[in-house]
């Protein structure tokens, strides 16, 4: 990409230069390697150590597995989740499926800034503005695509709306597709009004096509 | 001609236990590890929605390995290639041939034998048979003419010999005390006079540590360096490769049998000669598969809990500290062993 971007608003320290920036909050603290003795060295001793834990790891998780067989419950004996059949669990701060706010009137968050398709590594979102109706703003999106084909899920568009009109919160990780037309968002899919379909891509056109964008 | 009928039953038996139970292996190994690190473990082959806890799996394993292509390099030395894996195997199961799964057992008026292959030297045909395997290891590193191969060859070579050596004089010890090289009456000696890792607490771990190695898995897998380093079957895919990774779990069987036989008392627990006479063996045998299935679980959860040995660990554990303790081992039971007789 040949455009510049600004600087970083947290500049590292140059080559050379000394910093002790973050190292009152964290001290480097020196940690004592363990002696290596004849214990340790004649290994025999280890190793049965180290059977002891797996042999109690493996006879835990036999008793909470034939406790669960028999219905008497307890703990379960395994960490596993049996993915398709049950849901995927993801940790709430993971970037999922991109998802568009309201306002408390409804009308959508988003102002039309450019900031979230300027910031875009993957260039994967795609705004049309117009003038907006409401006296608060002065435009809003006419159209917001994201292309799921392109997203590297980084967050920067997350980051860098100023109105929190975007996140990446639904939980959805599952967005596989068996053709790109499928991988495009629309804006009320985005918003939650309509069921996500195909569509056709960059519906605006050839004219809509940036110079530099991938075309399929 | 009765004899002959029972010795090919029995043999047939044997072959039966060690296929099986090599079979089965792929699934204990599965469930083994993924119990003790908190996982379940291959549960997806299912035949009419059962699955059984995986044990469908090996049969999913076969089948997949016998419809798989076998694909032969064009630079590899035939017929040394496809004779490899077969001698590997070949080896591995005859040694199942010798262990005492029991006693003489006395039925309509005659007395049968319960050992496939009652030999008055068993410990020296078994350890015959193991070092023979070796051969199979160099010919497949050789004869697939790569260089990875070769050296994994070489390297399972290497082991192989080292750990022998510790082996033969860790078993010597062993047999100084039951005065014999007959399984069959080694075992008797042990129901007679108390278990083998009575008398031989060292050896019995210095047994394990050398037949670990010998059954070429980790934490002994340098010949077959199964995630990084290249291995002496890298150029070998389909059925030969199921038959090199069949005659490690065999390996295993054979060394958790002699195991079994030489140190924990064979098919002799306390309170079985109670048992009458034609039940007695079904009993022995019952006792001995047992002892060996409680090896193999034993060598299985060494397998998943130690990282593997770098190559020069593994050749210094073999010389300089198994060695010397095995032979220490051996002579101060020599010495004991005459100074009481």
């Amino acid at each position: 990409m040949s455009e510049q971007r600004s600087p970083s608003p947290y500049p590292l320290p140059n080559a050379g230069e000394e910093t002790t920036a973050g190292l009152e909050r964290h001290p480097v603290r020196a940690v004592e390697r363990p002696p290596f003795g004849l214990r340790e060295r004649i290994y025999v001793v280890e190793v049965w150590l180290g059977l002891a834990i797996t042999f109690r790891h493996l006879f835990v998780n036999l008793w909470r597995h034939t406790r669960r067989a028999l219905g008497l419950g307890g703990p379960p004996g395994a960490v596993t989740i049996q993915y398709p059949e049950d849901p995927a669990v993801v940790a709430r701060r993971a970037r999922s499926r991109h998802r568009l706010l309201k306002r408390d009137d409804g009308t959508p968050r988003c102002t039309a800034c450019m900031m979230c398709e300027t910031i875009c590594p993957a260039e994967c979102i795609h705004i049309r503005a117009e003038g907006s109706p409401a006296v608060i703003v002065e435009k809003r999106a006419k159209s917001f695509e994201i292309d799921l084909g392109l997203c590297v899920f980084c967050g920067y568009c997350v980051e860098a709306c100023p109105v929190d009109a975007i996140r990446m919160d639904t939980g959805e990780v599952t967005l596989s597709a068996l053709s790109r037309e499928e991988l495009l968002w629309t804006m009320p899919e985005l918003l939650g009004d309509e069921p996500h379909g195909p569509h056709p891509l960059w519906p605006g056109g050839e004219s809509e096509k940036r110079p530099g964008r991938f075309v399929y | 001609m009765s004899d002959l009928l029972w010795s090919f039953l029995l043999v047939c038996a044997a072959l039966g236990f060690g296929l099986s139970i090599s079979g089965l292996l792929g699934w204990v190994e599965r469930k083994q590890s993924a119990v003790m690190q908190d996982r379940i473990g291959a549960n997806r082959a299912s035949i009419f929605g059962l699955r059984l806890i995986g044990l469908f799996h090996p049969i999913a394993d076969a089948l997949k390995t016998v419809t798989k292509e076998d694909f032969e390099p064009p630079f590899a030395l035939q017929p040394w290639h496809r004779l490899a894996p077969t001698l590997s195997l070949a080896f591995s199961m005859a040694a199942l041939a010798a262990l005492p799964y029991g006693d003489t057992v006395v039925f309509a008026d005659r007395s049968w034998s319960l050992q496939p292959l009652p030999l008055s030297a068993g410990v020296v045909f078994m350890l015959g048979m193991l070092s023979l395997g070796v051969h199979g290891v160099v010919m497949a590193g050789y004869a697939s003419n790569s260089n990875y191969a070769l050296l994994g060859g070489l390297r399972g070579a290497a082991q192989m010999i080292s750990y022998e050596v510790s082996m033969v004089a860790t078993l010597a010890a062993v047999l100084f005390v039951y005065g014999t090289l007959d399984l069959g009456a080694a075992a008797r000696w042990q129901a007679e006079h108390g278990w083998g890792i009575l008398y031989q607490p060292l050896g019995f771990l210095l047994f394990l540590a050398a037949g670990a190695a010998e059954t070429k898995r980790i934490p002994f897998d340098v010949p077959e360096g199964e995630s990084e380093i290249v291995g002496y079957f890298t150029e070998y895919s389909g059925m030969k490769f199921v038959m090199f990774m069949m005659t490690d779990f065999i390996e295993t069987i054979v060394l958790s049998g002699l195991c079994t036989a030489l140190f924990l008392g064979a098919w002799h627990v306390p309170g079985i000669a109670a048992i009458p006479q034609p039940w007695l063996g079904l009993a022995q045998v019952a006792v001995f598969i047992f002892k060996t299935l409680a090896m193999i679980f034993l060598l299985m959860q060494i397998r998943w809990t130690l990282p593997r040995f770098r190559f020069d660990q593994l050749l210094r554990l073999g010389w300089k500290n198994l060695l010397p303790l095995s032979l220490a081992n051996a002579f101060v039971t020599l010495w004991a062993v005459y100074l009481l007789s």
